[in-house]
C-alpha cells in the first residue's frame, strides 16, 4: 500500500545512487510494517466498539425505551425517555448560557485581541479545555447545588456551559481570522462601524464554520457523564422543572452500566446507541442547515 | 455607480446589507457617502462587550480556583501537606489520606502512555509520510472519530467486551511469560489497574495521534527533500527529517494526551475496580482521583470528608493545568503560535 505514491513526491531515480545496504532496507521495511501495524491496532477498537455497541443496541432497543420511565428491577421493560429529554434540556440550557459568552470571546480574540490581553485569553481558554470535567461538575456544585441547596438541571447546564465556552472561543477565533482582512476593510471603507462590520460582514461570512465550532463543542459535552454527577444528579421520573434534578441519558447509561442485572445492560446499551446517534445527527443536522442557507442569516 | 450594462462581479462573500445598498446609490450624488455624524458609542459598547466576554473566560479559570480553594479550606486545616502522605482513606473516622488515589492516577496515566505513544506516533507517521493521498483523509476522520465517542460508552464497552477479554485471555498469558516482574501477579479478575491503563490508552490515541500529525505536517519539505537527496532510505528520511525536527510538538502531544488520561473520570472508574489499595501488580484494584470524585462525593456526609474530596479535585485541577499548560507551550514552540486543535 505505503509505495512511491506517497508525499515525498521527489522520486530520485535509483542509478545515480549508491547501493543501499540490506540492512537499511530491512529497516525501511520492518517500520513501514510496525507503522501500518499501529493503524490496525488503533482502528480495531474503534471498530469493535462500534460494531458492538449497534449489534447490542439494535436489539435492545424498542418502543417502549424510547416512550417509558425507568421500571423498577426485575420488572421488564420500561425505557429513559425521561433521561432522553432530560439530556436535551440540560444541553439546552449549557447552550443558552455558553454559546453567547463562546462567540463573544471568540470575536474578543480575532478582532480586538491581537495583543498581550489576547494572549492570555488564548493560553487561558487552551488549559480550561484541558480541565477534567469533573472538577467543572464540583465547580458547579459549589455554584448552583449549594445554593439552591438541591440538584438541578441548571446546575447541569452551567457545568457543560463552563465547558462549552472556551472551545467555541478558539474555533471562532479561528474562523474569523479565516475571513480575509479586505473585506473588514471594504466595509469600513463604505462607512460601517466596527461592530456592524464585526456582526454583519465578519461573522455573517463565518457563519458555517462557526456554527461548525459550536457543534464540536455541542457533541463534546452531549455525552458528558462526569460533571452531571453531583449537578444534574439524574431521577428516575419525569421532571420539567430546572431547578429539580433531571435525569441525563449518559448518566442514565452509567448507572445501568455497573448495576448487576442483565436486563438493565441492555437498556445501557440501547441508551448508549441513542446518545451516539443523537450527537451526530444534532450535528449533521446544524451542518446541513448551515449548507442550505437556513441559517446563513444568524 | 451600479452600470446595469456590466454583470456583478460575483463574491463568496454575503450581499451586502439592504441599509449598505442604500448608502451605494447617494454615492452618485455628490453629497458626502455618509450624512449625519456616527455615533461613536455602539462601537465603545460593543467593543468593550466582547472584551467582557473575553475576561470572562479568565474569570471562568478564577471561579474555578476560588471555589476549590474555599471548598477545600477545611480538609487543608485538618491534614495540610500530610493529606498528600497519608494511604488511609476513612470516612467512618474521619481521617483522609490522597495517596492511593494519587498513586492510581498516576500509575493508570503512565500505563495509558507506554501502550498510546507508540501506537499513536505510528499512526501519525503512516497518515503524514506512507498513506496514500486518498487514504488519508479517511484515516484521519476515523482515528478522530474515536475521540468523539463518549467516555461512558468507552466505559460501557470496556466492562462488557473488552475486561472478559482481558480476564480470558491477556491476563493468564502476561502472569505466566512476565509474573516473575511483580507487576503481573494475583488473580485475573479483569478489572483493575491494567484495564483502567487500557482503556485510557484507547482514549488518548486520538488526542496524541492528531496532535502529533498536525506537528509532523508543519515539519517543512524540503526537510524531507534533502535527507531523501542524500540517499536516506524512507524510514531514515522519517527518523531523521521529520520525527527529530518534531520531538518537541510530538512531546507536547504526548503531554496532551497524559492531561486528559489525568482527568478522565467515568471510564476508568467503571473498570478501575475502585478501592484505594496501592498495590505493585497490575491485576490489583485501584483507585483515582476522579473516580473517587465520581463515587462518592454526592455520598459525602460530612462537611470534612466533603472538603476532602474537594481538595483532592484542587490537587487534580492543579496537576492538570501544569501539565496542560506544559503541553501547550511545546506545541506552540513548533507550530509557531497556531495552536494545536483541541480534540474533545
Amino acid at each position: 500500500m505505503p509505495d512511491t505514491k506517497s508525499n515525498a513526491k521527489t522520486v530520485v531515480p535509483e542509478i545515480h545512487m549508491p547501493a543501499v545496504s540490506l540492512r537499511r532496507r530491512v529497516t525501511d521495511h520492518v517500520m513501514t510494517g510496525l507503522s501500518v501495524l499501529t493503524v490496525a491496532l488503533v482502528l480495531l477498537p474503534l471498530f469493535a466498539i462500534f460494531a458492538y455497541l449497534v449489534y447490542k443496541g439494535i436489539g435492545s432497543i424498542n418502543l417502549a425505551f424510547l416512550t417509558q420511565t425507568p421500571k423498577p428491577v426485575g420488572e421488564p421493560g420500561g425505557g429513559m425517555a425521561n433521561a432522553i429529554v432530560g439530556s436535551m434540556v440540560i444541553l439546552a440550557i449549557a447552550s443558552v448560557l455558553g454559546v453567547p459568552f463562546g462567540i463573544g470571546a471568540g470575536i474578543f480574540l480575532s478582532e480586538y485581541g491581537r495583543n498581550r490581553y489576547g494572549d492570555i485569553v488564548r493560553f487561558v481558554s487552551d488549559v480550561l479545555n484541558g480541565v477534567p470535567s469533573i472538577v467543572i461538575g464540583i465547580v458547579a456544585y459549589g455554584l448552583v447545588v449549594m445554593r439552591q441547596k438541591h440538584f438541578s438541571a441548571l446546575a447541569g447546564g452551567v457545568a457543560l456551559a463552563i465547558m462549552m465556552i472556551p472551545t467555541i472561543a478558539r474555533t471562532t477565533e479561528q474562523m474569523l481570522l479565516l475571513v480575509p482582512q479586505a473585506i473588514r476593510e471594504a466595509a469600513y471603507g463604505l462607512g460601517v462601524s466596527r461592530w456592524r462590520t464585526t456582526i454583519s460582514i465578519t461573522l455573517r461570512t463565518a457563519t458555517s464554520g462557526v456554527i461548525t465550532g459550536v457543534m464540536l463543542a455541542f457533541a463534546r459535552v452531549a455525552g458528558e457523564t462526569a460533571p452531571l454527577l453531583f449537578t444534574a444528579f439524574g431521577n428516575q421520573y419525569w421532571n420539567w422543572k430546572t431547578d429539580q434534578p433531571t435525569a441525563a441519558l449518559s448518566l442514565q447509561i452509567f448507572t445501568y452500566a455497573i448495576s448487576p442485572f442483565d436486563e438493565w445492560h441492555k437498556q445501557a446499551w440501547a441508551g448508549a446507541l441513542v446518545l451516539i446517534v443523537l450527537i451526530v445527527s444534532a450535528v449533521a443536522a446544524v451542518r446541513i442547515a448551515v449548507r442550505h442557507g437556513t441559517l446563513a442569516g444568524a | 455607480m451600479s452600470n446595469q450594462a456590466l454583470p456583478r462581479p460575483r463574491f463568496n462573500a454575503p450581499e451586502p446589507e439592504p441599509g449598505v445598498k442604500a448608502a451605494l446609490k447617494i454615492e452618485a450624488r455628490t453629497t458626502p457617502l455618509l450624512q449625519g455624524k456616527v455615533s461613536e458609542i455602539p462601537d465603545v459598547v460593543f467593543s468593550w462587550a466582547m472584551r467582557l466576554c473575553g475576561l470572562a473566560v479568565v474569570g471562568l479559570l478564577g471561579l474555578i480556583v476560588y471555589q476549590l480553594v474555599v471548598g477545600s479550606q477545611l480538609s487543608w486545616h485538618a491534614f495540610g501537606w500530610k493529606f498528600f502522605w497519608q494511604s488511609d482513606w476513612n470516612p467512618v473516622e474521619d481521617v483522609y489520606g490522597a495517596l492511593p488515589f494519587i498513586y492510581g492516577t498516576i500509575l493508570s496515566s503512565l500505563l495509558s502512555l507506554v501502550i498510546a505513544v507508540p501506537l499513536s506516533i505510528g499512526v501519525a507517521v503512516f497518515i503524514t509520510e506512507m498513506c496514500p493521498i486518498r487514504l488519508r483523509g479517511i484515516l484521519s476522520f476515523t482515528t478522530e472519530l474515536l475521540a468523539a465517542i463518549p467516555s461512558v460508552v468507552y466505559g460501557l464497552w470496556a466492562i462488557f467486551v473488552m475486561v472478559p477479554i482481558l480476564r480470558e485471555y491477556v491476563q493468564p498469558f502476561l502472569g505466566k511469560t512476565l509474573g516473575w516482574t511483580g507487576f503481573f501477579t494475583g488473580p485475573p479478575y479483569g478489572i483493575g489497574m491494567l484495564a483502567a491503563g487500557v482503556i485510557l490508552a484507547i482514549m488518548v490515541i486520538p488526542i496524541i495521534s492528531s496532535i502529533t500529525r498536525e506537528v509532523l505536517t508543519v515539519v517543512p519539505q524540503h526537510q524531507r527533500e534533502a535527507v531523501l537527496a542524500l540517499g536516506a532510505t524512507r524510514w531514515e528520511m522519517i527518523r531523521m527529517g521529520v520525527l527529530r525536527n518534531a520531538r518537541a510538538g510530538i512531546v507536547g502531544a504526548i503531554i496532551l494526551g497524559l492531561g486528559r488520561a489525568l482527568g478522565e473520570t467515568m471510564a476508568v472508574t467503571m473498570v478501575i475496580g475502585n478501592r484505594p489499595e496501592i498495590a505493585k501488580s497490575l491485576f490489583a484494584p485501584g483507585y483515582t482521583m476522579a473516580s473517587v470524585l465520581a463515587n462518592e462525593f454526592t455520598e459525602a456526609t460530612g462537611d470534612l470528608y466533603l472538603s476532602a474530596l474537594i481538595e483532592i479535585g484542587l490537587a487534580l485541577f492543579f496537576v492538570t493545568i501544569v501539565v496542560n499548560a506544559l503541553a501547550r507551550l511545546m506545541v506552540w514552540s513548533v507550530t509557531r503560535g497556531q495552536p494545536a486543535r483541541s480534540v474533545a
